[in-house]
């Protein structure tokens, strides 16, 4: 079980400050924690599970880097509470690849050159992958519009766009035949 | 960042979350999406005492039309709910719309509608458009539930007329005289930023006459502003240049926006004016479509 006091500068002692448990599934794996109510999701992650790969950027909802997906849906790590995780499922971007490979979304931004600094990277596939769980075959304004709420600084997001396209031809190419044809 | 302390309450019915707030005696805040609230709490603009969850509470995550020809939204119906939904545009073209240019794809997954109407941000798409479809809100308090229209319903920025104890449990949308028509526009530097301005067009067609018309308008004001002179001249016409013209020029002259970094007060004017032709124009098409 994680204990997380450390984020919060106090004056008073741990044992004064009510905590609550929660109970979540991350990246397919039960971890529980004994938090403050105000821990935000992307600190639990980060500093309670140590799950690097989800970024904190802005810390003000507008940079997308800390996206992780919540029930499925990408959601802005820093804007929902810990707490509210409890008896959800959570997948970062370390849940993305299995031990051999990598998912093709990882796959094709290597491929296609879609990052540069990286820092972006986790979000950006987090909100592809939600996209592409709901839309397997999305045109390039698709994707665009997806991924509008992740800020880059770096590439100009043509290489990113290019990616998650090159990432929705080689899923849908490993998808079994039949479901294509709707048989 | 982060917020100051709070104890945290995620109650499972209506009734309890009430009494919770009553018992708080004004120092609690009900969380829905918390796509406002809770950076406002990390800025520690706001500070409540004790957080109010409603997620857990069933019945509240739906929309759709009632048996007497209103639209209902509860109170946890998400923007993305609105944007991905499939019946939404034939009922309520004004609000499919807005759906998909609020905030950002990600914050939408997670904000609520009535809870936007809620936050009474100036800057808010949602309070414009209910403004000019003349929607309300539920409130449930300890007494029974009260229906408010949106334009009593905000105070002033930030600010509604929802007791402490009392909880917005959903919108609704009157019914249509006629076919419901109209839209949103927004002007906004990127994705996710406040608008520059915005129009929202809410039109009742009978035939190629309008009926019924409102006009809201988004970022141009201390609140959000409801063009009612605007929306009057659109009534009774066939949307012909001149009605359109009134209606635009009257629009402009409602607003007053400020000048800043996002463009003069007379610019802003501008786009509220040509936002009203373009969605007049946009509504005649269609219905030229239809006939």
């Amino acid at each position: 079980m994680t204990s997380l006091f450390e984020e919060v500068p106090t004056t008073a002692t741990p044992d004064d400050i009510p905590t609550t448990r929660v109970e979540l599934k991350i990246n397919g794996e039960t971890r529980a924690a004994q938090i403050e109510p105000r821990l935000l999701l992307a600190h639990l992650i980060r500093n309670g599970f140590k799950l690097t790969g989800t970024h904190t950027g802005c810390d003000t909802t507008n940079c997308g880097a800390c996206t992780v997906l919540y029930d499925g849906k990408p959601v802005k790590s820093c804007t929902v509470f810990a707490v509210q995780a409890n008896g959800h499922e959570v997948t970062t971007v370390e849940g993305l690849a299995t031990a051999s490979e990598l998912h093709p979304i990882q796959e094709g931004f290597k491929d296609e050159h879609g990052l540069q600094c990286g820092f972006c990277t986790p979000g950006m596939m987090l909100s592809a992958k939600a996209l592409l769980d709901e839309n397997p075959n999305p045109t390039e304004d698709d994707v665009r519009w997806a991924l509008s709420g992740n800020l880059c600084r770096c590439t100009g997001y043509q290489n990113i766009v290019k990616a998650v396209l090159w990432a929705a031809d080689k899923m849908r190419e490993s998808a079994p035949a039949d479901e294509e044809e709707g048989a | 960042m982060y917020p100051s302390r709070f104890n945290y309450e995620a109650p499972t019915s209506i009734e309890d979350a009430i009494a919770l707030l009553s018992a708080s005696n004004g120092s609690a805040k009900v969380l829905a999406g918390g796509q406002s609230l809770i950076p406002m709490m990390k800025l520690r603009f706001a500070t409540p005492a004790t957080l109010v969850d409603i997620n857990n509470i069933a019945g509240l995550g739906d929309h759709g039309p009632e048996s007497d020809g209103s639209y209902r939204i509860g109170a946890l119906v998400r923007h993305a709910d609105l944007e991905k939904s499939a019946t939404l545009p034939e009922h309520q073209p004004l609000v499919a719309s807005a759906a998909h240019l609020v905030a950002d794809p990600i914050v939408r997954t997670r904000g609520t509608f009535v809870g936007s109407v809620c936050h009474a941000d100036p800057q808010g798409d949602w309070a414009s458009v209910m403004v000019a479809l003349g929607g309300s809100i539920v409130a449930q308090g300890p007494g029974g539930m009260r229906t408010v229209q949106v334009k009593d319903f905000v105070s002033g920025p930030f600010q509604t007329v929802l007791a402490h104890n009392e909880i917005a449990v959903h919108a609704v949308i009157p019914p249509a005289q006629g076919t419901r028509a109209g839209g949103y526009l927004k002007l906004e530097r990127r994705v996710g930023d406040f608008a520059t301005a915005g129009v929202a067009l809410a039109l009742d067609m009978s035939g190629s006459t309008v009926r019924n018309a409102g006009i809201g308008l988004t970022g141009v004001g201390s609140q959000t502003i409801d063009a009612s002179e605007a929306a009057a001249a659109l009534v009774g016409s066939g949307l012909e240049p001149e009605a359109v013209e009134t209606a635009a020029r009257l629009a402009a002259e409602a607003a007053s926006p400020r000048s800043d970094h996002r463009g003069s007060a007379d610019y802003k004017r501008h786009i509220i004016a040509t936002f009203v032709k373009r969605l007049a124009a946009k509504a005649q098409q269609e219905e030229m479509q239809v006939a």
